[in-house]
């Protein structure tokens, strides 16, 4: 055996299986560090946000937060990210990390000659630690005052976490679990600190820290999206399906908006599916979707067994007619063509909880 | 992690015990643990004719999916079917759980390959690259 799957990154701790499954039934706490975070401060700042993101920021309030996107002129994804608006002249952006440096370039290009703005990037200034899991607020409320239950999902606030005052604290995550993101100062005693009172305040919930592996195999089931993966600068917002978190009719002329405007009339090319493997076999990113006669249709983004479902799973582009819930395709595998079926998506969905006040 | 000195080994972590021309294929502790949960077997038929090197099957963890090559020539005789309901048995025990049993063709091939000294030796530096 040569090739390990090209993972170079430490990408799990006690094992991934373990790691998956702790989080959908307890508690996993991840190191998400390598995220970076953009903040836009000023009077001119929800005008800067309106013109770079195609969600509404107008329907923010203060404390609440949505999942947007950086879109290029012809309507396909720069990045996609999690706005947080912290007051009326304050908003967040959290950034993948593999497009971080293209990001802030992006971001200064677009809206760094707009009036009464400042862009700051805020990423190596911030530690960002997930704490993700039905028993991540059981977690996280030993270590604070704040009440964890009165944030809802997708909202935040500040409070003081395992000693460190002002620490947002969001309820957001990219696991299809409930739980949190928080974030702290960066330097290497803080993060210690605090990463080893969340793994100790998690003890009797069986925490686990976990790897990029869990973070991949869980946001899969959750069928969210992964930049180079579902969405790219060759993929636009309708074809991903994502159309719902982008906002054609408000006001802003946001960057992609013409484009899309146009390419709505038109039926999208193809469309982002989830496949779920009919015969023995792995579908893995890249493989080719084939006719059951061969003939090329797509191409598999991301795919993987599904620990918590014991299915094996993809998402798929594919032409529309071929994209309806139970049609059968076939993935090729290594020259082998295996038998496929468009199946609702997401593939897990949890229970939602009836703790969380609203 | 330990590597039965009555073993062959190549450097694409495939172990070989061989008896005159009687020889049981697995994969390494070494891979197992570089794979991480092994979820999925994928062997070939028998009676299939294999080259040493070429591919015999895979094996595939959560995260990644790993060739497995024949480390010597010869016609497989028997295939470890349990594997394919009980993948993560190789997980547990790697150095008894085989793949397959061959009858190798020309067991000079397995000259060629590692004894178990080497093949540690090998392993420690491709783990502290």
């Amino acid at each position: 055996m040569v090739d390990f799957g090209g993972w170079d990154m430490p990408v799990e701790y006690s094992g991934l299986l373990a790691e998956h499954n702790a989080v959908r039934t307890g508690v996993g706490v991840f190191d998400v560090s390598h995220m970076g975070c953009i903040q836009l401060r000023g009077p001119g700042s929800l005008a800067a946000v309106q013109r770079l993101l195609m969600n509404d920021a107008s329907k923010l309030q203060v404390g609440q937060a949505h999942y947007s996107a950086m879109l290029t002129p012809e309507g396909t994804f720069v990045d996609d990210v999690v706005l947080h608006k912290l007051s009326d002249n304050d908003y967040l952006i959290v950034i993948n990390a593999g497009t971080r440096e293209k990001d802030i370039q992006w971001v200064r290009k677009t809206i760094g000659s707009m009036p009464s703005v400042h862009i700051n990037d805020f990423s190596d200034m911030y530690t960002q630690i997930a704490i993700q899991g039905p028993r991540a607020q059981e977690t996280l409320q030993k270590l604070t005052d704040t009440d964890l239950s009165a944030i809802r999902n997708y909202w935040f606030t500040w409070g003081k976490v395992a000693g460190n005052y002002n620490v947002l604290i969001a309820r957001t995550g990219y696991t299809g679990e409930d739980g949190f993101e928080i974030y702290i100062p960066s330097d290497e005693v803080t993060s210690a600190s605090v990463w080893q009172q969340i793994s100790a305040a998690g003890q009797e919930f069986g925490i686990v820290p976990a790897g990029l592996g869990a973070r991949n195999t869980l946001r899969l089931e959750a069928s969210m999206a992964l930049y180079g993966h579902e969405i790219s600068d060759e993929v636009n917002v309708f074809e991903a399906g994502l159309g719902r978190y982008c906002k054609l009719d408000k006001d802003a002329d946001f960057v992609g908006k013409a484009a899309l405007l146009a390419s709505a009339q038109a039926a999208p090319m193809r469309k982002l599916v989830g496949l779920e493997m009919v015969d023995r076999g792995i579908a893995r990113d890249a493989y080719p979707v084939r006719s059951l006669e061969g003939e090329p249709l797509g191409v598999v983004t991301s795919g993987s067994p599904s620990p918590t479902l014991k299915k094996n799973i993809a998402m798929a582009y594919l032409p529309p007619d071929e994209a309806t819930l139970d049609n059968v395709v076939a993935v090729e595998i290594r020259g082998t063509l295996a038998k496929a079926r468009v199946v609702p998506t997401p593939f897990y969905k949890r229970a939602r909880p009836s703790v969380v006040k609203s | 992690m330990s590597y039965p000195a009555t073993y062959r080994y190549t450097k694409e972590h495939e172990w070989i015990e061989a008896n005159g021309t009687a020889a049981t294929v697995g994969i390494t502790e070494y891979a197992q643990h570089l794979l991480g949960d092994i979820v999925f077997v994928d062997l070939p038929k028998i009676g299939q004719q294999l080259s040493q090197k070429s591919a015999l099957g895979s094996v595939e963890s959560v995260k990644a999916v790993s060739d497995v090559y024949a480390p010597a020539s010869g016609s497989v005789t028997e295939i470890n079917d349990a594997l394919t309901s009980a993948p993560e048995t190789i997980n547990a025990e790697a150095n008894t759980t085989w793949m397959i049993k061959l009858t190798l063709s020309d067991p000079t091939e397995l000259d060629s390959l590692l004894d178990a000294a080497a093949y540690e030796q090998y392993v420690n530096e491709e783990s502290t690259k």
